[in-house]
Order: structure tokens, then sequence, then C-alpha cells
């Protein structure tokens, strides 16, 4: 039935007052830009999506994700790939590590595993990085890398929460386009939040501006 | 098959029961039960040379009779009561955490009045034949309290001073005297505070040089004119504290702390319980080799330890054992050389074969140990109550304003 | 797991409450074996007919406010003089080790340094001072307890400074002083009326903490403390180990009086914290810059060092005497070294370091898990702990543990609780887990939560994230909580005393056993072994990271 993501009637409130109103559909392969000042919510929409939401705050309305309600899943069920303006790669385990954490369980065997992440890192011209300590890495690579293994994990949706704002310009547009690309690819509907009018004009999506 | 099973159960009972209250006139049974058991030993800790000598006491009973011996070190005699106590509180008769207590005067007293003792028992111990009870009638009585053998004597220990010769060659050898030497050399001597058991003691025989009839102090003080008899004591005092070391605002808290003191050059003088200890700290590098002993004219106070058994110990065979074999003559020779811890034998050496004897001929008392025959009159104890009623009073008179 | 908090909260409060109850009880009378089974004022009476009630009661309030001002106004110069400069950094290594001394240790070494016998004496005469015998005069166990006072001092200037620097970096104090010097305020200035004001809130409790340790310590008092007569808390524990077992009555009695010092001066304190902080408006609105900053950092540094030089030459004095054959006064240096100690006594250390090192851990452990647990329950179940949990957490700290352990021990045996090494370890937990939660919930909270978020994002389940992404990342403030935990096991005396039946015997219990006999050499020995244990436990928290994360450049800690 209904591909991509659907956020019906969705309203984020805390203690009550409502702070995020929105009611939209993105399809696989779609981009949506949602634009607004700091402070209106932008974040807390995410969280809603990723069930993060900390304690306060409520929501209504229904979000479905190719036809599945997650409106009350776990986060970890939800399949909803995130990625934000820091990299957050984990500190304690290698390149390779960190990309093969995010390889569904379901992929089994050993050298399989192994393979995927190499060609993952071949994909995005890392060949060879696997052993590295992410610390070492510069920052368009740890870019890269908190890409792919977000990727890896095998996502129905992407939500992208400014992740280009620290990129110098010239990476900035390298990784808009990587994103923006491999997104479409995978047919990913990807929802983008930011206060950069680059960015929405690189994604070339629909936009929505919270006010 | 009911009643039978019933035979069982009331056997069973019997059996522990009797497992719980050994006789000790039946000692081969003692022996037997004995062995396996682990005896908590709870036993003042603050002295290195005592902790050492019980350490080869628990491995000798070890060897011979497979009694382990576990040396519960006490900062403090009193905890073990306090233990003991709140078993009897929580209604705990049997299976207490102690075996066998290093215990004397009012501790003893405390516990014998309140039902907390094992026994009689220590008459029975098959070493008691060679216990000096004629001619150091102290192993009977404990602070004038007759034992009832309710405890064994493992030590006499007697009171001596001791000086360093190199800061104080003629020491003072009547409380008078004391006083005297005290005014001239102001902050040169101290004694641990009351109401420690030393301190007491030296408040004793203070009294005992003071009093006209010493006789009077074997009653209890309730017994006597309690003010007329101390107050020249309490006058000595008057005379004495400011000229005591820190102008006795401040006060060691043990005996033992003393020897720190002497080694440290602070004080001249000292009192000590153990005519061997003066030597044994030498021995140890504690204290100069030019300190020597002395003892006051007219006698000084002297006593016994004891061991005793709680009334819901565990281990009381393996507790006997133990207390049998610190009064077997080869316990009591090492006990009495110098080196090892220099205390006062309880055995009669009139009572012991000449090969036991020639242990003891053969030891070496040390520079600073007084011989036997130069230690002087020993005098009784005073009733419990006197310790007690002394230490209150000094408290409440230097103990508390400095 | 969303029980964790409240299981912990039990733990904590259950044998506090039931200690205290304990204790109580017969000062009001009632003690059965000892025939009070009726309740009475009786004890009441005895003790206010004690000559000494008003003087050891005026001690224990006037060290203990006395300690806690002091501490606190080094520590704060400090920080205003010297926080972010490279001699702070240099202060910071220098003082943290000093946390791991034991308070008895560094009170038997400090005795050795200032007495008129001592080491400095030593050092000084005859050449310089003439004696040939140590002077009369009243340094240490002075009547009016400062010896006692600057021991303390030494001790919990180091607790502090680190409570601060915790606390610190919520108020973002760099910034704050920053904006205080373009403003045209010198340092310290700048630092009392922009940075004091923000982070003393987040310090008063353990500010509090060492108010009522420093009011009630025995360990301490019986080394540095006058003894005529003694503070409150020494004369309690005399009493309890009176052979007249009647004294019980009125050792609980005075027991419960300290506690109610102990909050008396809690209370005292707060009105004295409004007082300062009134002040402290008018004088932040005068304006001034400041003029004797320079002096106040020097006195800051002054101190600090003082501290530090106290505990570390104390403790190398206990060190040299564990190996000196005779040493007379005025020797600087013992007439010969020997092993005849180490040799003797070497081999007593083992049973005791072995349970010392038994009980730590497993206290350690359990603590760390109860911990973990209540922090991760808060972070999933979005918990919020307000003040009144962290009061309670701290409950354990306020109460003089004189007032509850004694009662505590009686209840046990009431109950027909076993005694032994188990009721140690969970006595132990009680002291060992404000202190683990109070050092690992910053570093805990303060975890970025976007990386749990990147990670159930990818599939992860929330208990993978905690053992293989949580965990790891947080392993050096993890071991530090550890090696705190250690620490403060390590250094328990009274609940290893009552709870163990006198049969569990750590190096603490044997270490202040053998005190009472004085000899430096065996103080010395087991001081050094005391130390060296929960040392290890600290370098183990700074070296295990850097060795497991050798590779890793962002988890090496910076401890």
């Amino acid at each position: 039935m209904s591909a991509g993501l659907h956020l019906d009637d969705l309203c984020i409130r805390h203690h009550g007052a409502a702070l995020v109103r929105l009611d939209v559909h993105i399809a696989p392969g779609e981009v949506l830009t949602v634009m607004g000042p700091s402070g209106i919510g932008k974040s807390t929409l995410l969280a809603a999506i990723t069930g993060t939401l900390p304690p306060g705050f409520t929501t209504t309305g229904r979000i479905t994700l190719n036809g599945r309600d997650i409106t009350h899943s776990a986060p970890e069920n939800r399949h909803a790939g995130i990625l934000f303006q820091d990299e957050l790669l984990f500190g304690h385990m290698s390149v390779g590590r960190n990309l093969s954490f995010g390889l569904p369980a379901t992929l089994r065997g050993r050298a399989t595993r192994r393979a995927k992440v190499a060609a993952a890192l071949a994909e995005i011209g890392l060949e060879g990085f696997g052993p590295r300590d992410p610390a070492t890495l510069s920052g368009g690579q740890k870019a890269r890398v908190a890409l792919m293994r977000m990727l890896l994990s095998e996502p129905q949706a992407l939500l992208l929460d400014e992740p280009f704002s620290r990129l110098d310009a010239a990476l900035k547009d390298q990784m808009r386009a990587l994103v923006f690309e491999r997104a479409r690819d995978r047919a990913l509907p990807v929802l983008l939040v930011t206060h950069d009018p680059g960015d929405a004009k690189a994604a070339g999506g629909r936009v929505v501006t919270l006010a | 098959m009911k009643r039978r099973f019933a035979a069982v159960i009331a056997a069973a009972l019997v059996a522990s029961s009797a497992a719980a209250t050994p006789d000790p006139a039946d000692w081969d049974a003692v022996l037997a039960e004995a062995e396996g058991q682990t005896v908590y030993f709870n036993a003042w800790g603050g002295s290195t040379a005592t902790n050492d000598f019980i350490a080869w006491a628990g491995a000798q009973v070890k060897d011979r009779y497979g009694v382990t011996v576990e040396h519960v070190k006490l900062s403090d005699t009193a905890d073990a009561v306090s233990r003991v106590l709140a078993e009897k509180t929580a209604g705990q008769d049997q299976g207490g955490a102690v075996d066998l207590i290093w215990i004397n005067g009012a501790n003893f007293a405390a516990m014998k009045e309140n039902d907390l003792l094992f026994g009689p028992w220590a008459e029975d111990l098959p070493n008691w034949k060679y216990v000096d009870v004629e001619g150091k009638p102290a192993v009977v009585n404990d602070f004038t309290v007759p034992t009832e053998g309710f405890e064994s004597p493992w030590a006499m220990a007697q009171v001596v001073f001791y000086h360093d010769t190199a800061r104080l060659p003629e020491p003072p050898k009547t409380i008078a005297g004391l006083l005297d030497w005290a005014k001239a050399n102001p902050g040169r001597f101290t004694f641990p505070q009351p109401p420690d058991f030393l301190g007491t003691t030296f408040l004793k025989q203070a009294l005992y040089g003071l009093v006209d009839d010493p006789s009077v102090l074997q009653k209890p003080v309730d017994a006597v004119d309690y003010a007329a008899i101390t107050a020249p004591l309490w006058s000595f005092l008057d005379e004495l504290t400011p000229k005591l070391w820190r102008s006795g605002r401040a006060y060691p808290q043990t005996g033992p702390r003393q020897i720190q003191l002497m080694a440290d050059g602070e004080i001249d003088l000292a009192i000590s319980f153990s005519p061997g200890e003066a030597s044994t700290a030498i021995a140890n590098h504690q204290l100069p080799d030019t300190v020597r002993t002395f003892v006051l004219e007219g006698g000084t106070i002297g006593n016994a330890s004891f061991l005793a058994i709680p009334y819901n110990a565990t281990a009381k065979a393996g507790a006997m054992v133990l207390a049998n074999f610190l009064l077997s003559p080869e316990a009591q020779a090492r006990a009495q050389d110098p080196d090892i811890l220099g205390y006062g034998t309880v055995l009669s050496m009139a009572r012991l074969s000449a090969e036991q004897r020639a242990a003891f001929d053969a030891l070496d008392l040390g520079i600073a140990t007084l011989p036997p025959e130069q230690l002087g009159p020993v005098l009784p104890e005073p009733h419990p109550s006197w310790a007690t009623r002394l230490a209150e009073d000094w408290t409440a008179r230097y103990g508390i304003a400095p | 797991m969303r029980l964790a908090p409240t299981v912990t909260l039990l733990l904590l409060l259950g044998p506090l409450l039931a200690g205290l109850a304990g204790t109580l009880a017969p000062a009001l009378g009632v003690f059965p074996a000892l025939g009070g089974t009726r309740p009475s004022l009786a004890p009441l009476h005895a003790l206010l007919a004690w000559p000494g009630l008003v003087p050891a009661s005026r001690l224990s309030l006037t060290t203990g406010l006395v300690a806690t001002a002091l501490s606190l106004a080094v520590t704060t110069l400090i920080m205003a003089g010297w926080s972010n400069t490279a001699a702070f950094r240099w202060m910071e290594r220098a003082l943290s080790p000093l946390l791991s001394v034991p308070h008895a240790a560094a009170a038997f070494g400090i005795a050795f340094l200032i007495a008129p016998s001592g080491w400095i004496a030593r050092a000084l005469s005859p050449w310089l001072t003439g004696w040939t015998q140590p002077p009369d005069l009243l340094i240490v166990q002075d009547p009016w307890g400062m010896a006692m006072v600057m021991g303390l001092v030494a001790k919990e200037v180091p607790f502090l400074l680190l409570m601060t620097m915790a606390a610190l970096p919520q108020t973002m104090p760099r910034r704050s002083l920053t904006v205080a010097q373009a403003l045209g305020y010198c340092r310290v200035t700048g630092w009392l009326k922009a940075v004091f004001p923000q982070v003393y809130p987040r310090i008063r409790l353990p500010i509090y903490a060492v108010l009522a340790y420093s009011m009630s310590v025995v360990d301490v008092a019986i080394i540095l403390g006058p003894n005529t007569p003694a503070p409150l808390a020494v004369q309690v524990v005399r009493w309890m180990g009176d052979p007249d077992l009647s004294m019980r009555f009125i050792a609980s009695g005075a027991a419960v009086l300290q506690l109610l010092l102990v909050l008396a001066a809690i209370g005292l304190w707060r009105m004295g914290e409004m007082l300062v902080a009134c002040l402290g408006r008018l004088w932040i609105d005068r304006g001034g810059r400041g003029h004797l900053d320079p002096l106040l950092a020097l006195a800051g540094a002054g101190a600090a060092g003082l501290s530090a030089a106290g505990i570390l030459f104390g403790l190398a004095g206990l060190a040299l005497w564990s190996v000196a054959g005779f040493w007379g006064f005025p020797d600087a240096l013992p007439d010969r070294l020997s092993l005849d100690g180490w040799a003797r006594h070497g081999p007593m250390l083992a049973d005791p370091a072995t349970e010392t090192i038994v009980i730590a851990a497993a206290a350690t452990l359990l603590a760390l898990a109860l911990t973990l647990a209540c922090l991760e329950a808060e972070h999933r179940f979005g918990l919020t702990p307000g003040t009144r949990s962290l009061w309670l957490l701290y409950l354990p700290l306020l109460i003089p543990q004189i007032a509850f352990l004694p009662g505590l021990q009686t209840l046990a045996l009431l109950v027909g609780a076993e005694t032994g090494r188990g009721a140690v370890i969970l006595g132990h937990v009680v002291f060992v887990l404000p202190y683990v939660f109070l050092s690992l919930a910053g570093p805990f909270r303060g975890w970025d939560r976007r990386y749990a978020t990147v990670a159930a994002a990818m599939g992860v389940t929330q208990n993978r994230t905690f053992w293989q992404i949580r965990l790891p990342m947080l392993l050096a403030p993890v071991l530090t909580a550890a090696a705190v935990g250690i620490a403060v096991s390590v250094g328990q005396y009274l609940p290893t005393l009552l709870l163990g039946a006198g049969r569990v015997q750590t190096l603490t219990t044997e270490a202040v056993a053998l005190a009472s006999g004085g000899d430096r050499r065996v103080i010395g020995l087991f001081a050094l072994a005391q130390t060296g244990m929960v040392m290890l436990g600290f370098a183990l928290a700074i070296g295990l990271p850097r060795l497991v994360w050798a590779n890793r450049h962002a988890l090496r800690g910076t401890a």
C-alpha cells in the first residue's frame, strides 16, 4: 500500500502545549526539507520519528513507514536511520567495527560481513581504512563513515539533523551530493531538517517551514 | 518406627547438647571434640610481641591437637564483652562468635556477674597441677573476685617502672619521691589516661603508697570511708598533675604509647605492668639499650592475666585445649623469654620436673628485666570497685577541663 | 531494571533506619538483655550529669565547623586563584593521590611530623633550636583540637577540590570568568563573584558530608584530637567499650546527642550560607575589582602545598619508621635501617590484605551494578531524579556512623542475621554506593544520548547498546568510580568491626588495633599497605583504559 514515510496529523506537545504540527507524506526517493529558526522543534520532530523523545513530550497522530505503523514502536524496531551534525562514530571501535556494528544480524557468516564492510569502505573511497582508529580520520572521512554505517543497517527512511552544518564549503557540497545520491539509489524517503537554505537547495525537494 | 525415629532425635539432641558443653574432667573426650574446631581467640592486639606469641601457640595446637586458632585482635577487650552481650540480647545462646577471651579485672567481674561465662572448667585442666596457687594467690583471685574455675590464668604481671639511665640514672623509688622528682623535673613523667587499665593501676599504686592501712583496699569502696582514704591521693595528684608531661593536659592513651614517648625522649620514667616489657622493647629497637627497670619500695601491685570462655562459645573444647596448652611448662617458658614476650609464669617451679625447670633456668631475662628475687613484694589488686571509682573521680577532676 | 532505584534506596536506607532505631531504644532505656524493659529517662539524666558533656559537645561542634570552613576556604582560593592555569594542573596532580591516603594513616604521619619530638623538630635540632630533648609543648592533642583540625583539613581539601571540579563544567566557569575579567575584575575577585555563587549549590551536599564527618570522626580524633576531654564521638566509643555494661545506655544517649549535634551544625551552616549570600550580594553590588588577589591566590596555593606536604612527608616518615632500627630524638634519621619489621610483620599482612581486597571488590561491584542499573533505568524510563533523591543518597554520609552502626549490630543479631563477611560487605555498600554514584552520575548522564539514538536507528536493542556502546565508552569513569569505591571500602573501620563480629579482619581494623600499641614501625607498615592498596586501585583506573584503548584516542580518559 502506501510506501514511504507518512506523518498523519502528527502533533508533538510539550507538557500539553503544541510544539510541532505536521501532516506530510514523503515518497521513496523523495527529500522533504523542514526549515525554521533554532528552538522551533525541528530536532524534536526527528526524535518523535526515531522514538527517542525526552520525558514531558507527547505525540498524537500517526507515523507510518512503508505501511507499518511505528508511532509506538520501540526505537530499535522502527528502522528510521538518522545522521546528526556530529558523526558520532563509536570511539572504542575501529572504523571497520563501526560499520559492521550497523549490519543486520540476519546477515550471517564472518566472511560475508567482512566483505560487505570492505565493499562499503570502497564505496566511500576509504579502502583499507577498516582497522583505523576513528579519531585519526579527517572530518570528511568521518562524515562518510557515519553515512555508510547508517546505510549498512538497511534503514527504510533517512532522517538528517543538520548533517552538513559543521563541514566547510567544499566538503559540504561533496557530502550533500553523496548523501542524496545514496538515498535516491536506495529509494529512501528522506526528511532533512536544517536552517541552511543551501541544504534545501541541494536537496531540491519540497520545503516546509515551521513557525 | 515412629518411636525409633523419636529415639534417634532424642539421642541427637543429647549428643548436640553434649557437644555444646564438653566436660573438662573427661579430657580425652575434650581432645576428641576439639579436633577440627576453630577457636576465635579474642585478645588485645596492640602488642606485636603478644601477637607473635599467640600465632606461635596457634601453630602448636594446630600441629598437636588439630585445633585452628584465629586471633581476633582487639583494640579493647570490652569489644569482645560487647559482642557476647549483643548475642545474649539477641537470644543467641549457642554458636557465639567469641570462643576465648584474654580477660581480667573489671571485664571478668562484669561477665561473671551477668552470667556470660561458661564454667567452671579451669581447675580441671590437666596442666592445672603445675599452677602455683599458694605462692601466687592472684591466680585464683582476679582483683579480689574469686575466679572459681571460670577463667584460667596464663601470665603473671607486676607493676614495674622503667627509666632511661642515660637521662635519669637514679629514679625515685617511692610515691612521695616521685612527686619531689617531678617538681624538680617538670614535664618528664606521665601515665596512661584513666580509665585505661594501666593508668588506673598507677592511681591504685599511688594509693598504696599513700594510705596508712592498705587492707581497706581489699573491701568494696562502699564498705569503707572512701573520701577519707582517697584524700591524700587527690592532694598528691593536685600537686603532681601540673608537673606532668604536657602539664597534664594530654595523656598517652595506652601503656605501650609510653614506650614511644620514652624513645622520643619526651619522658624519662614510665609505668608498666610487665616486668619484661622494657627488655622486649630493647630487643625490637623500640627503646635504647640504656633503659632499665625498677620497683617501688614497699612492693608493687601484681595480678594475673586470664582466659575465659563465653557461655555461648562455639568451640568450647578447642578453647580449653588452647588454654591448657598455654599453661604447659613449654608455653610458659617461652612466654617468659624476654626476646619473645617477657611475661611472668603462673607455674610453681617446685611442681615441675627438673627437665621442665631447666627451660626456665636457661632463660636470659634480658638486660632491663629484674630477676624474680629483686621484683620485691607483690601487693594484691584492690577490689574492682576501686578501679571503677578511682577512674571516674580522676576523670571528673583531671580528665575534663584542661 | 525499573525497580533499581527503589531497591538501591532500600539497601541504603534500610540499614540506616534500622540502626537508628537500635540506637534510640537503649537511649530511652530499652535494652532487655541489660534489664532495660521499660522506657525511662535515666540514660538521659546520666548523660546530662556527665561533667564532660559541655566541653566534649563544644569540641565536636567547633572542630567540625572550623575544619569544614577552612577546607572550603582553601578549596575556593585554589579554584579562584589557579583554575585553568598550568600551576593548577600541577596542584591537581599533587593533591589527587592524597585522596587515596586513609584518614588514620594520614593522621599518624602528621602526628609524627608536628610533635615536639617529631620529624620537623628533629630536622632542626639541636643545631638550630638547641634542643637535646624535645620541648614540653602541647602541639598534638591540644585541648582546642587545632592539630585535629589541621589533619582533617589536609584530607578534606583534596576531596572538596575533586567535588568542585566535578561540579564546575556544568556552570561554564571559563566563560563566566572571562566575562568578569573583561569587565575589569581581578582573577580571584572575579571568580568569587561570578563563578562561586553558581558552583556552591552544586557542592553543598559534599560540604555537609565533610561537616558531618569532621564532627563525628573517631580514628583521627584519637590520634590528633584532645583527650581531656575527647570530642563526643570518641567518648561514645569509649562508653560502648566500658566494662560496666550499663554504660551502653549512656553511650546510646550520647550517640543520639551526636546525631542531633550534627543536624544542628548543618542547620547552623545553612544559616551561615544565607548570611554569606547576603553579604556577598552587597559585596558584588559595590563593584570592587579586587586588590589583594595575588596574595589570596598565593595563600590558597600555600595552604594546598602545606596539605600535600603534610600528608606526603608524614607518609614518608612512616615508611622510614617501618625500616628503622632504634630512632631516638634528636636524630633526623634512624641509627640504622633494618628489614626486621617487614620480616616479622610482613607475613601478617597477607590475610588481612586478602580480606580487604575481597570485601572492597565485592562491595564496589555491588555498588557499581546498582548505580549502573539506576542510571540506566533513569535513561530508559526517563525518570528525573529530584533534589530529594540526592539528599537520600547522601544520608549515609550525613548521619554519624556511631549513631546507627551499634544499633544495627544489635538488630542484626536480634533478627538472627548472619554477621561476618557478607554483613560487612553489605555494610560497606551503604557507604561505598553514595560515592560510586556521585562519581559516576556526572559522566554517565553527560554521555551523548545521540549515540543511543544512532544505535537504535540502526536497529540495535537497548541492552546491546548498553553493553557494547555505552559501557565501553564510559570505561574510564566507571573504573574511576570503582577506584573511589575501593578507597572508601578500604578505609571503613566501624562497619567492619561491628558487622564482622570482630572476626573479619581488614588492613584497617588491624591497623587501628595495632595503633593502640603505638609501635610506629608496625603502624608505618600497615599504613603503607593500606595506602598502597588504594593507590593500586587508582593506578588501575587510570592505566587500564590506556591499555585497553591504546589505539583509541578518544577513550583513554584524562584522569
